[in-house]
């Protein structure tokens, strides 16, 4: 019985241990906020964040109520091999009408160079607008390093404003149940 | 409690401890590197420098086949690129990097070999968690680091530099790079020396 009562303990604890590590990434919202992003030069991506203008933008200022934010890298083998799941939660919002007009999908790549952003573009024939970090900005809006692809929505308050609502690290195994719980319908 | 209620809590808390896993460490727990931390920027002494003739070598590829320099002689150019470990961070990005690259390569008429001084079973295993990859991957691993040796990357503790040497059609070295191990080399930089490459 006590053997059994010990194992019951030691398997609690690592248990409780991951989700202690799994809780400890957090993403600051009002850091992320802070960095400038190029505006895209694509009218029809302009039209889609519903800027304008050819200076810089921040997050709060695209028009959308819940932005989906990938951080990826062109490097990251794992982001090459979700690059299409990431292309279908885009083309799933595209196509339903109560989240295209709410729901905007953006790409963030983590330390790479807009020219390296450009070849990862092209390669997955991404249409959703994807901005370049090589100075590794976005790090800074995280407790922890970011393990790429990692996944943010973000709630934008009135315009000024936006907070962090949910947070997915890795793969996307269901695009459905992803954006579901990206925007809070689950 | 009896066996039965105690085989059933166990069982419950082993199904709550794989879940917990699962949803921390997700699909990408199997990519996992070792980190050795901030190493020696550079740590080898130049052999080369450019305009040399590149010492030929013959290396094992992941694929089965032998590999020489040589055999691109006035057919391809070749991008040669040393990378110091299998699994540790930089170089476990580097390569996938220049794998959804290939059509820089292919553009500039350029081969891309990659070398490192870990054996075939371990590159068999690392380049497969890249996916599949389009260009050779060669062992230097026994004589051990040989190659990087005659191409002066060898560093004290038995890895290689992250170099980059581009040898053109007539065998002779265009550009060498030998970056600091901690940093990822720009694609953009090794884009323009591709194209400066006669055509």
């Amino acid at each position: 019985m006590k053997r059994i009562v010990l194992c019951c303990l030691v398997t609690l604890c690592v248990a409780t241990a991951g989700f202690v590590r799994a809780a400890a990434f957090t993403v600051n919202a009002h850091v992320l906020d802070e960095i400038q992003l190029q505006v895209p030069d694509s009218a029809a991506q302009k039209k889609y964040l519903g800027v304008s203008g050819t200076a810089t933008l921040n997050l709060h200022q695209i028009q959308a109520d819940i932005i989906i934010l990938e951080l990826f890298s062109m490097y990251c083998p794992i982001c090459q091999a979700e690059a299409h799941n990431v292309n279908k939660v885009h083309q799933y919002i595209e196509n339903k009408p109560d989240l295209k007009t709410r729901v905007k999908l953006i790409g963030i790549g983590v330390g790479n160079t807009p020219f390296e952003v450009d070849v990862f573009r092209k390669k997955y024939d991404i249409a959703f607008p994807l901005f370049p970090d090589d100075l590794f900005r976005v790090q800074k809006a995280t407790s922890k390093p970011i393990r790429t692809p990692t996944f943010v929505a973000l709630k934008r308050k009135g315009d000024k404003t936006i907070t962090v609502t949910s947070v997915h690290v890795g793969a996307i195994s269901d695009v459905e149940a992803f954006v579901r719980g990206m925007v809070g319908q689950e | 409690m009896n066996h039965k209620t105690k085989l059933s809590v166990l069982g419950v808390l082993v199904i709550a401890l794989v879940s917990c896993y699962s949803s921390v460490f997700g699909k990408d727990a199997a990519v996992s590197t070792y980190d050795p931390g901030q190493l020696k920027a550079i740590d080898s002494t130049p052999r080369l420098k450019v305009g040399d003739t590149a010492p030929d070598f013959t290396l094992p590829s992941v694929s089965g086949e032998k590999i020489s320099l040589g055999q691109y002689r006035g057919k391809k150019n070749v991008l040669i690129s040393f990378v110091p470990a299998a699994w540790t961070p930089v170089c476990s990005q580097q390569w996938p990097g220049y794998n959804i690259a290939k059509d820089m390569f292919d553009g500039n008429d350029t081969v891309l070999l990659g070398i490192t001084v870990d054996n075939i079973p371990t590159l068999y295993a690392w380049t497969g968690q890249m996916g599949h990859v389009w260009f050779q991957v060669l062992s230097d691993f026994w004589p051990h680091g040989a190659v990087a040796q005659r191409y002066g990357v060898l560093r004290s503790d038995g890895t290689s530099e992250r170099a980059l040497f581009l040898v053109d059609k007539q065998g002779n070295v265009r550009f060498i790079d030998v970056h600091d191990i901690n940093v990822m080399p720009r694609l953009e930089n090794l884009a323009q020396e591709l194209e400066k490459l006669p055509k």
